[in-house]
């Protein structure tokens, strides 16, 4: 028998090396398979979008109407300053109530979870039916009223901010109870001890601790208002002063402009691409890629 | 006569399924008491009673003569040393020694130089702009320790803070407490699990068993 020369110890040692991956074990295989399979589906969608438009040339620009660019630049300005403030307006109530989740315990806690977690399975189209019905017809009407004499309509931009918010606050107060839940309570209750109220503790410890969740967080809800698009047909419909991005790409390609209805629908890719990016970088995981 | 540095009156309390029960002890000012028992005496329980971590169900905590059962935490003006040394990451070591000393009443001046002169007393001088992260188990402790000091504290206590270390790490942080305790004269409250070490520190040794304070050991001479 041929005796083991160290070239072959040397050998069989890179091949048994423990923990690694084997490319072709049957895990890897069925998974890495099907997310190779799935990315590239998302990549075929956004050639797709971006071949048709590479194909129709930049005649189709100059051919348009003025008052359709007007319209598109319109729309971008309402879309942005809108989800805006929507982000403005659920990272002041997400924060808080994604806190009191995390930490409180309470009669009900898992009823009340659910509820705050239902703008994620609902239809969107379900929240401007029920937004139009609460300012329409039920307790709502005078709230309806005194809004009116502030010029605060629920058919313009105050009706597409709240749209946005019942649908996409929900993301951020999820991320941030989970960002709160991962705070470890004993700091929490170090900083009580070295002199700190419980306001100060949240300010000091809680929200530093857990501001990368709640930051990745907002930008979800954020990319979510910015795409919303059935609550605001019921609630706002498609006039010229209230169209965002969603709702022109969709009266673009209804009135035949399918270049148009691309071109606004890359500039929503490129921006939730931009936000899923940021999520990304701020989550742990992604910081350590 | 001076009142104890800590006393606590027939204190009772229950977390979950577990009770402590009728804890009455005196500590007084200037005095290192050791408590020990098994894993679930009710040893973190008392001290988080005595910080106010842990509502008491009955009887009484008091702080050098001050009744302080129905204050809040940050209202009793305790130092304390939690279980794996409890600091904030997000924090540099300067940062962790000087959290919430504003809240203590000194300014930004006043509160870098009592940072500087804790991290000297404690030996951690030259990691105060050091992460947490890259800290050992040792210089954590002694963090942790200085945190507590900075705030000028008469009580300390201190739950477990060598359990989890070397040996080496272990003696350097009990010589360290030594040091403190007789030089501030402070009045601290340790738990410990380890017997020689308990001997080593402690002016006297409280044993607990499943939520009651068994007997009380005086110093042993060789201290």
């Amino acid at each position: 028998m041929k005796p083991a020369t160290k070239r072959d110890d040397s050998r069989t040692a890179s091949r048994r090396r423990p923990g690694r991956r084997r490319w072709n074990s049957p895990l890897v295989v069925v998974c890495g398979g099907l997310l190779s399979l799935f990315v590239m589906m998302i990549g075929c969608l956004v050639a797709a979008d971006v071949s048709y438009l590479l194909s129709k040339g930049t005649g189709w620009i100059h051919d348009l109407d003025s008052r359709v660019i007007d319209q598109v630049k319109f729309a971008l300005r309402m879309s942005l300053a809108t989800s805006l403030t929507t982000l403005v307006l659920i990272m002041l109530t997400a924060v808080p109530i994604g806190y009191a989740l995390a930490r409180f315990r309470f009669p009900g806690r898992s009823l009340v979870n659910t509820v705050v977690d239902a703008p994620i399975v609902l239809p969107p189209v379900v929240v401007g039916i029920s937004l139009l019905a609460f300012f329409g017809y039920g307790a709502g009407k005078p709230l309806r009223m005194a809004l009116d004499s502030l010029e605060l309509s629920i058919g313009s931009a105050f009706g597409i901010v709240m749209s946005q918010y019942l649908v996409a606050v929900s993301y951020c107060i999820r991320s941030a109870k989970t960002a709160f839940q991962g705070v470890d309570p004993s700091l929490e209750q170090v900083a009580r001890v070295m002199g700190c109220s419980e306001w100060r503790t949240f300010w000091r410890v809680s929200l530093p601790l857990a501001h990368h969740g709640i930051v990745a967080g907002g930008v979800m809800a954020w990319a979510r208002a910015i795409g919303v698009f059935g609550p605001l047909m019921v609630v706002v419909g498609t006039g010229p002063r209230v169209l965002v991005m969603p709702t022109t790409m969709w009266l673009e390609l209804s009135t035949g402009h399918m270049e148009v209805a691309v071109a606004i629908a890359l500039i929503m890719l490129g921006l939730a691409g931009v936000a899923l990016t940021v999520v990304h970088w701020l989550s742990p995981e992604g910081a350590a890629v | 006569m001076s009142a104890p540095g800590l006393e606590l009156r027939g204190v009772s309390l229950r977390a979950g399924d577990f009770a402590v029960r009728e804890v009455s002890l005196a500590v007084p000012a200037g005095e290192y008491f050791i408590l020990m028992g098994h894993t679930g005496a009710g040893k973190t329980l008392v001290l988080k009673a005595i910080c106010g971590l842990q509502e008491v169900d009955s009887g009484e905590v008091l702080i050098a003569g001050r009744d302080v059962t129905d204050l809040d935490p940050c209202e009793r003006g305790i130092g304390y040393v939690p279980q794996e040394s409890g600091l904030f990451p997000h924090l540099d070591v300067g940062g962790n020694v000087g959290f919430a000393l504003d809240l203590a009443g000194l300014g930004p001046e006043e509160a870098a130089s009592r940072v500087e002169a804790v991290a000297r007393e404690v030996g951690i001088g030259p990691l105060l702009g050091r992460r947490i992260r890259g800290l050992s188990g040792g210089e954590r402790q002694k963090v942790a320790l200085a945190r507590a000091l900075a705030r000028e504290p008469r009580l300390m206590l201190l739950d477990e803070p060598v359990s989890a270390l070397d040996e080496r790490s272990r003696g350097e942080i009990c010589a360290l407490l030594e040091r403190v305790h007789s030089e501030r004269g402070l009045t601290i409250v340790h738990i410990c699990h380890n017997r020689a070490e308990a001997e080593a520190l402690g002016d006297r040794v409280g044993v607990m068993n499943a939520g009651r304070l068994e007997s009380i050991e005086e110093r042993s001479p060789a201290k």
